[in-house]
């Protein structure tokens, strides 16, 4: 167990490099006790990389990670004892029954065996499973498998849990469920730091990291990142012939990050009142028919659209 | 640390047994490749595919010709007219012999002058071109010293005993018969466990890295000791259990005589899955995929068994390949279940060959174990 003093996840200048490719770039990260910080970023931005350097799993090429006080590089075997790690690649048996699973995995954490009957009992209560102990677990639906995947990783009451895309591919009613569950460890002051794809589930988290290209690009709580980050006003734009319209928004001077949300247009500008006509003239020019410009309040999936696009377009 | 390797043994049986066809699979070929391979896996030339070129035509031609049809290793298959045939023939792999009788062979034996027999053999077969010869050589040198006897006979009555002879006086050992299955079956046994006890170790881990579990697993407190144990382990057992099987049909199905001890056996077994466990896990760490595992198996497999005397007698190998054969353990393990089957010899023989795999299993093992790390690097 991690003392209240020191901090569960401290990351300083963490650097992963594959050959010449750099997939982690000098990231600083940090997780307070019973945090939930959400690790976002695109496909390939070294969110994986990040955590399996946390978990041991890789050797940082530079900088330096403590995990329950622990450092990874040189002590991952006390590190192993105090994480749970569920990796991003669905990771259980799928050819022993549920309760085989959760044997195994108690067996390799050496949970005692005056302990094993409660521990089982409470991760297939935890994850829904009772009365499907001896089902094949490769049968099991999505969901249940993550909550399985889950409960398996925290066998041995970890202090601190890193869950990699633990959603991914479940329904959202699962979804909800196994955030519940999240919240329910945090509450009990375990530090979860977990990527995600869904912008819906970074609004679950206590602190957001956003990563690109191996930097992090962002930090801070969902409120403070869609104030810091967006500097300007977000607006919808209802239009038909949304392609046009997009390649005409690109070439508005003061218009930025303009992105296809749904059947609609967002679009970044500096001030409403006066880029409102501006838009709606240039659409019209190009034969576009507006039915709807308004401001609107920015969701996380806009900061991230604006910061990534910013930034790729600074790199090429 | 028992608990987390019972835990690992008791979760690698399940599965091995759990689902049936890898149950089938780690049983059920070992016994059909030992039928396979006890009835082919043979060195006798037999039945040699024979065409026949007549142009002496005469009583003495015809006579030496008889001689290869009775005998069971020819089979005179054609007899031609014209010599451009020949060719043809060999090249459609019809016959791998001609005999080339030209004319004025009778009447050469009959002068006393060397009389000629053309052979035309197809030597892509190395070994048959030469057991094939040897047999022509004997059968015409028989049919001289015949011709010459009866010759002699006409001329003057007992002046047969007259002529020297040397009479071949096969005291063979070990093998009476010369029968091929009692070399090879030992020799299968060895081939058979090296190829299930490399590819099942092998595989066993790659599929863990390929489906993801490795990975949950090397975030647990678990030792690479006991991760390796509890992975090996089981493939230990099966492949002991796997050679008394394949023994048990040597020597039932095939009759190949178990004159050594079992005891001596076991030994050399035991010595010989480890060094197939060291290479398994080997080729674990240095593959990703299954099929990567597949292939460097490959590459290890078909040396070993080629370079282990199972078919070329290691004797017959140029002087630097010998030396190699030294790294092999395979060669090493023929011996012994050659020495323990066939020879009936002990351990006072057959400790050099023990201590050789000792040896090189000890080293495989332990560059392997220091090769596997509870890291994705
Ligand atoms: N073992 C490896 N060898 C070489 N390159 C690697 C290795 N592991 C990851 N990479 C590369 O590093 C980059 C970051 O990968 P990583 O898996 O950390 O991304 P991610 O943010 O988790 O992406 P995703 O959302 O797709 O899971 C990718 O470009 C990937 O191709
Ligand atoms: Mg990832």
């Amino acid at each position: 167990m991690t003392d209240h003093d020191t901090i569960p996840v401290l990351a300083h200048g963490l650097v992963k490099r594959f050959g010449d490719f750099v997939a982690v770039d000098r990231i600083n990260l940090e997780a307070r006790t019973g945090e939930v910080v959400g690790f976002l970023g695109p496909n390939g931005s070294g969110k994986s990389t990040t955590i399996r350097m946390l978990c041991g799993l890789l050797r940082p090429s530079a900088g330096q990670a403590l995990v329950a006080g622990f450092d990874v590089a040189r002590e991952p075997e006390q590190v192993r004892r105090r994480i749970g790690y569920m990796s991003q690649k669905f990771s259980l048996y799928n050819d022993l029954r549920v309760i085989e699973n959760i044997r195994f995995f108690a067996g390799m954490y050496d949970v005692p065996a005056s302990l094993l009957n409660e521990r089982t009992q409470w991760v297939l209560d935890m994850a829904g499973l009772a009365g499907r102990e001896s089902t094949i677990t490769g049968t099991l639906p999505g969901g249940w498998k993550q909550r399985l995947a889950l409960g398996c990783a925290v066998l041995h009451r970890p202090s601190i849990l890193f869950l990699d895309e633990p959603t991914s591919g479940v329904d959202p009613i699962s979804r909800r469920r196994f955030w519940e569950l999240i919240h329910a460890m945090a509450d009990e002051g375990v530090t979860v730091l977990v990527t995600t794809h869904y912008m819906d589930e970074a609004e679950y988290c206590n602190r957001l990291v956003l990563i690109f290209q191996g930097r992090i690009v962002a930090a801070g709580s969902p409120t403070e990142l869609k104030q810091q980050a967006m500097t300007g006003e977000l607006l919808l734009i209802e239009c038909d012939q949304l392609g046009l319209a997009l390649d005409v928004l690109q070439q508005v001077p003061g218009a930025r990050d303009v992105a296809l949300f749904g059947n609609a247009l967002h679009v970044v500008v500096p001030d409403g009142q006066t880029s409102i006509p501006r838009l709606r003239d240039a659409l019209s020019a190009h034969g576009v028919a507006v039915s709807r410009i308004e401001p609107i309040r920015a969701s996380l999936e806009d900061v991230f659209v604006s910061l990534t696009a910013r930034l790729s377009d600074r790199r090429t | 640390m028992l608990r987390r390797l019972r835990g690992m043994l008791v979760k690698e049986f399940i599965q091995v047994f759990r689902d049936t066809r890898t149950r089938t699979l780690l049983f059920a070929p070992p016994i059909i490749q030992m039928l396979i391979f006890g009835y082919a896996a043979t060195l006798e030339v037999r039945h040699i595919p024979v065409a026949a070129l007549d142009y002496d035509n005469s009583q003495v031609s015809r006579e030496l010709l008889s001689r290869f049809t009775a005998s069971p290793y020819f089979d005179v298959r054609a007899y031609l007219n014209d010599r451009r045939e020949i060719g043809d023939l060999i090249d459609r792999g019809e016959v791998t012999v001609a005999l080339q009788i030209n004319g004025g062979f009778a009447q050469d034996l009959r002068k006393g002058q060397p009389a000629r027999l053309q052979v035309i053999v197809d030597s892509s077969n190395s070994n048959t071109a030469l057991v094939a010869v040897g047999y022509i050589n004997q059968i015409a040198a028989r049919y001289a010293q015949e011709f010459q006897r009866t010759q002699l006979l006409r001329t003057s009555l007992f002046a047969s005993s007259q002529i020297p002879s040397i009479v071949l006086e096969r005291r063979p050992l070990f093998n009476i018969n010369f029968d091929s299955q009692w070399f090879f079956v030992p020799g299968v046994i060895g081939n058979l466990i090296l190829v299930m006890v490399v590819s099942l170790t092998a595989f066993a881990i790659v599929r863990e890295r390929e489906i993801g579990t490795l990975e949950q697993i090397m975030v647990t407190p678990i030792g690479r000791l006991e991760f390796i144990l509890g992975k090996t382990l089981p493939f230990f057992l099966i492949g002991l259990f796997d050679t008394a099987l394949v023994s048990l049909v040597g020597t039932f199905w095939f009759g190949v005589p178990f004159r050594g001890s079992i005891g001596v056996l076991a030994i050399g077994s035991i010595l010989f899955i480890l060094c197939m466990l060291g290479i398994g896990l080997f080729i674990s760490t240095i593959s990703r995929t299954q099929q990567q595992a597949m292939v460097s198996g490959f590459f290890f497999n078909m040396p070993a068994i080629t370079f282990s005397g199972f078919g070329t007698p290691i004797s017959s190998m140029p002087e630097w390949l010998q030396t190699l054969t030294y790294l092999n353990p395979l060669r090493y393990f023929l011996e012994i279940l050659r020495g323990v089957y066939l020879k009936g010899v002990g351990l006072d023989v057959l400790w050099p060959q023990m201590v050789g795999m000792g040896l090189l299993g000890s080293i495989m093992l332990a560059i392997s174990v220091a090769r596997f790390q509870k890291s994705l690097d």
